[in-house]
């Protein structure tokens, strides 16, 4: 069977990294649209941060933090998200993806635009972090 | 009217994730989303066709991005076409795969249909998409969404579906190896621009490497003989619901691609004078429709027959494309919709079945006749069709291919059509002998024989109807779809 490495060194230093971990990972989605960055590399980091809590800690405590069934619900709702707002500037009369055309008011020109690619890495990074749980779930799953 | 072409294939992939979502609440909701997924992508393809035949092309220019920089989705009789034959078939089998895979595969239901839809997002995807690239993406959706669904069915079928993921991904690759050719000698990706540039190009080799790239790439993909050893193994031990499903519309929707890039993306000429493509293809699909008929006749399982039968199917595909003259076009795009009725039918039929007695081997099928009465009719129809006897609609897909042979002057291509035809009569009327003359065999509950339940039996008999349908409104069709789209070749 997998299981954990028992260590309180791994431990404590996992408990410590990881709250940085995530910061980053934030810091590399939000800044994914006019910097180096984005959803994809910014929701593997997010994902590393649970992945590392998972090795560490085993699947009782860690699955605490993330269940296996809410990575998969972020992960599909990741995905929605990108595909509802490429639905709805075509709805308020644009083409597909057309960020330019985005209800929100207040912003508009490059910053609606801008807003726009944010939200879509938002839901990138829900989606990537999603499918990396999955796939380590689903691998270490024990067999019945 | 301009945003109908991407609302085909954003529904489905939409409704893969609210499947997702709803199958982690409710594991039946999953079959709902499924369900409403594909029928909007099937209206919203249906208006699509009416409103392309009634007005002009329709162009969608995603993210507002003008061609060709942008991705544009065409939606022109032929896409509109292929759209709404797949999600149909999708819709039909998503009805029949309910009982199928609860019976099946109870565990894995939400994973299924989410991996269905996305299947169809992918193969619609294909069919509207007007960018290279962006075909290559839909191509890779449908591909690893049916690696995924092939795998399931236990030990042999990931046996199977290993080997169409190696296959599948040299094909997607060389494909991608192609396009990548046509972008680094023209600058674009977009077809129609492509379609502008390439002419001034064709005496490059880099050009000419990327047909060859392209037309090999999608061969594998389509299971262009002698490119189909995949076919068979994955087929034969897919689950049911599943074979149902990527049977009829798989292959033929990169049959598809390839009639794109001979017609659209090149020049028919290109393909036909200056490089000898269509003969190659045409000649392959010769000896695969013999070949491939023959290797049906030898096999004991119905699943298989039938995946044997597909790859000689494909292979008419294949001919009419290598005749190319309009008749043979209009035969191989007719072949591609009336095959998908009929295998889609056949492959129900045998996953009726199975579902019933669990049983596969063709000789344990006697007496089964007279104990599903609606199920073996249903068979005996597609039969008929797959034969080629009018008014079943196989028939008229091969009278277009005979006369296009006629019309090029190949009798081979013509006397193979015609032995293929008795081929198929052989090993269709195997089965029909068994099932309806033979006595039940010893061993055989006869409790158990009889009729799947209603949605199984209910998708089996409308496409069995639709067989007959098809033969007698393919005036409308060839008239009014198809015939436009030749208009290239003339």
């Amino acid at each position: 069977m997998i299981t954990r490495y028992e260590s309180p060194i791994v431990e404590v230093v996992c408990r410590v990294i990881v709250p940085f971990v995530q910061v980053f990972a934030l810091y590399v989605i939000t800044h994914g649209h006019y910097g180096p960055g984005g959803g994809f590399q910014g929701g593997v980091i997010l994902a590393a941060s649970f992945l590392l809590l998972r090795l560490c800690l085993g699947g009782e405590l860690a699955h605490q933090k993330l269940p296996p069934r809410l990575a998969i619900a972020l992960g599909a709702f990741g995905v929605l998200l990108y595909g509802l707002t490429g639905l709805v500037p075509m709805m308020a009369g644009g083409q597909y993806l057309d960020y330019g055309h985005l209800p929100i008011p207040g912003v508009s020109g490059a910053e609606l635009r801008y807003v726009g690619i944010l939200i879509v890495e938002i839901g990138i990074a829900f989606g990537v972090l999603g499918i990396m749980v999955g796939i380590f779930d689903n691998l270490v799953e024990r067999q019945s | 009217m301009t945003y109908l072409p991407i609302l085909i294939p954003v529904p489905l992939l939409l409704f893969a994730f609210i499947g997702t979502l709803a199958g982690l609440w409710r594991r039946s909701l999953a079959y709902g989303a499924a369900l409403l997924g594909t029928a909007i992508s099937l209206g919203v393809a249906t208006a699509g066709l009416v409103v392309v035949l009634s007005e002009g092309n329709l162009h969608h220019f995603l993210g507002g991005w003008d061609p060709p920089w942008g991705i544009e989705y065409v939606l022109d009789p032929l896409s509109a076409f292929m759209a709404m034959l797949v999600t149909f078939i999708g819709l039909v089998v998503l009805i029949y795969s309910r009982q199928s895979l609860l019976h099946e595969l109870p565990e894995r239901v939400v994973p299924l249909y989410v991996l269905k839809l996305l299947l169809l997002a992918g193969l619609t995807g294909i069919a509207v998409t007007g960018d290279l690239f962006n075909l290559y993406v839909f191509l890779e959706i449908a591909s690893l969404a049916a690696y995924a669904l092939m795998a399931v069915g236990g030990r042999q079928s990931a046996m199977a579906a290993f080997r169409y993921v190696v296959l599948g991904t040299i094909g997607g690759t060389f494909y991608l190896l192609g396009v990548g050719f046509i972008y680094f000698s023209t600058g674009t990706l977009n077809m129609a621009d492509a379609a502008q540039r390439l002419p001034a190009l064709y005496e490059s080799r880099a050009i000419m490497a990327a047909v060859a790239f392209i037309v090999l790439g999608l061969g594998l993909k389509m299971a262009l003989f002698p490119l189909h050893v995949w076919l068979p193994d994955a087929y034969t031990y897919a689950p049911s619901a599943v074979a149902g499903l990527i049977a009829p519309i798989m292959t033929k929707v990169f049959a598809y691609a390839l009639v794109r890039m001979f017609l659209t993306v090149f020049q028919p000429d290109y393909f036909r004078v200056t490089l000898p493509v269509t003969d190659i293809i045409g000649w392959l699909s010769a000896a695969g429709i013999v070949i491939a008929s023959i290797l049906a006749i030898a096999q004991r399982d119905l699943r298989r027959m039938l995946a044997y039968s597909s790859v000689a199917q494909v292979a008419y595909i294949g001919l009419g494309i290598g005749l190319a003259n309009p008749l043979g076009m209009i035969g191989a795009l007719l072949h591609i919709l009336n095959h998908a009725f009929m295998k889609a039918c056949l492959f129900l039929i045998a996953g009726g079945i199975r579902f019933r007695t669990g049983l596969v081997d063709i000789p344990l099928f006697a007496g089964f006749g007279r104990l599903m009465p609606w199920t073996m009719a249903a068979f005996t129809m597609a039969a008929l069709s797959m034969v080629g006897i009018p008014p079943a609609c196989g028939f008229f897909s091969k009278w277009y291919l005979v006369l296009a042979g006629l019309d090029a002057g190949n009798w081979v291509f013509v006397a193979v059509i015609l032995i293929s035809s008795l081929l198929n009569a052989v090993y269709f009327f195997r089965v029909l002998e068994q099932v309806y003359i033979r006595p039940l065999r010893e061993g055989v509950a006869e409790e158990q024989v009889r009729e799947p339940p209603a949605e199984m039996l209910a998708p089996i008999l409308v496409l069995a109807a639709g067989i007959i349908i098809l033969g007698i409104i393919n005036v409308v069709i060839v008239t009014q779809v198809l015939y436009p789209v030749t208009e290239p070749l003339r």
